[in-house]
């Protein structure tokens, strides 16, 4: 199936292949297949499938991965703007 | 987000959850079969088969309807006949996932460890931490698990990897996390497959029936809205240059209504029946193609009765008015969808709220005008 693409050349996904250590947890954890591994090493392979939910920065172990990590969603984002606090989905039974 | 029903056996744990101001209460456990012995003393077994009941609640819960949803107490669970090797399942206190997960792991021995993420799915909790590296060690330890089962492996849904950092469960509590599939559907292929998940099982998809199924859940997460815009067109329609009228009230009030519950309609099944065929990457965007169908449709239906087509100014007022919210009813959709990112939908934002409201003033006030002409 073609993947569905949102907004090209936008995601804040950064990788230091210097600190990559080829452990491969990026690839197994992204949902959207955008790491590859190239050399041993990790690789972006498809940068504006990233949807930056973060969990390869947060499973990286040698730190070689960055992303500001949120939910891309309108209504928590405006619920943020509206309420001026973090954006927060509606879909909390707590908010 | 995406999941399917039970029936075809595709849901995942990944589900829309509830909305605001729901009232969480324990369920009432018809889904325990009995209770087995272990080390640390009984622990419940759970059943497999998803019973009518259950289905009912997991429809109203599509529908948001009612102000209770389910919640399942976090601990240990049994299914099967575990023994103490058998394989360990990480899942969210969400009644739907939940439900997905034990239909899914039919057949099968092992043990569920259910966290406390508030009545929130997987990824959703993951993305707000509840599903996370702290609630998931702290739950290991609270349940007693390492005396039931001798192995250190946990299998966690790959979509919680946004709230747990597997390193860190391992350092901090000894347990090495083995990320499974994003769909519970695959769990036994995985297992199968000496729990590595084929690149298939590795990627979350949108496809058609994973977007209808959000139908509901978006008809539902406006009507309150769609209510009081409703109520005061209807309210307005009844004045006119002469004054108010209960006459033009019943004629025009309910074409006004039906006018917009056509093009909201139109909105909040389009944007998620057509999205991949709806032109631009911008879900703003996507949504003016859905008003654009409406306002096709309105056309249309005005060709075959003359006599109630609006006037001038009214039409034109219409287009605005369908145009601004079918681009917001879509641009919402981002936050249903499961591959838009934050730094995206912001930049989208940046130029759509500020077009939608200035349309959607324009549309109204011409809508007010046209009223008195």
């Amino acid at each position: 199936m073609q993947a569905l693409k949102y907004l090209p050349e936008v995601v804040t996904l950064e990788l230091d292949r210097s600190k990559c250590e080829g452990c491969q947890t990026c690839v197994i954890v992204c949902p959207h297949a955008v790491f590859g591994i190239e050399n041993k090493r990790a690789v972006i392979l498809h940068r504006d499938l990233c949807m930056e939910c973060g969990a390869c920065a947060l499973n990286c172990q040698s730190e070689a991965i960055s992303v500001r990590s949120g939910v891309g969603c309108a209504a928590g984002i405006l619920n943020g703007i509206l309420r001026g606090t973090e954006s927060s989905c509606e879909c909390s039974p707590d908010s | 987000m995406s999941e399917l029903s039970q029936n075809n056996k595709q849901c995942c744990c990944q589900s829309e959850s509830p909305n605001t101001g729901f009232e969480l209460i324990a369920d009432n456990k018809q889904w325990i079969d009995k209770y087995i012995s272990t080390p640390i003393g009984k622990i419940p077994r759970i059943k497999t088969v998803i019973t009518l009941s259950d289905k009912i609640e997991n429809w109203k819960r599509r529908w948001g309807i009612g102000r209770v949803t389910h919640i399942i107490p976090p601990g240990l669970y049994a299914v099967g006949a575990p023994t103490d090797k058998s394989p360990v399942f990480v899942s969210a206190n969400y009644k739907m996932s939940f439900d997905c997960l034990r239909s899914d792991l039919d057949g099968l021995d092992g043990w569920i460890l259910v966290l406390d993420t508030k009545g929130i799915n997987v990824w959703c909790a993951a993305g707000k931490g509840t599903f996370g590296t702290d609630e998931l060690v702290n739950r290991i330890k609270v349940s007693g698990l390492e005396q039931v089962v001798s192995h250190r492996k946990l299998i966690v849904p790959q979509l919680g990897a946004t709230g747990v950092s597997a390193f860190r469960v391992k350092e901090m509590s000894g347990f090495r996390v083995v990320y499974g599939p994003v769909r519970s559907a695959d769990i036994k292929r995985f297992l199968e497959n000496r729990m590595r998940a084929t690149p298939e099982m590795r990627r979350v998809t949108f496809n058609i029936g994973e977007r209808v199924v959000l139908i509901p859940m978006e008809f539902a997460s406006y009507l309150k809205k769609l209510l009081f815009v409703l109520a005061i067109m209807f309210i307005l329609s009844g004045l006119g240059r002469d004054g108010y009228s209960i006459e033009r009230l019943s004629a025009n009030g309910t074409q006004n209504v039906l006018l917009f519950v056509t093009a909201y309609l139109i909105a909040v099944i389009g944007v998620p029946v057509f999205l991949p065929l709806l032109p631009g990457r911008s879900f703003s965007v996507k949504g003016i193609w859905a008003g654009l169908l409406s306002i096709a449709t309105a056309g249309l239906v005005f060709n075959f009765y003359p006599q109630l087509t609006p006037g001038l100014i009214a039409s034109v007022s219409w287009i605005f008015i369908i145009i601004a919210v079918s681009s917001f009813i879509g641009m919402n959709f981002t936050g249903a969808s499961t591959y838009t990112s934050l730094s995206g939908v912001l930049k989208e934002m940046k130029y759509a709220v500020p077009c939608q409201i200035s349309i959607a003033i324009l549309g109204a006030v011409l809508w007010i005008v046209g009223l008195f002409i």
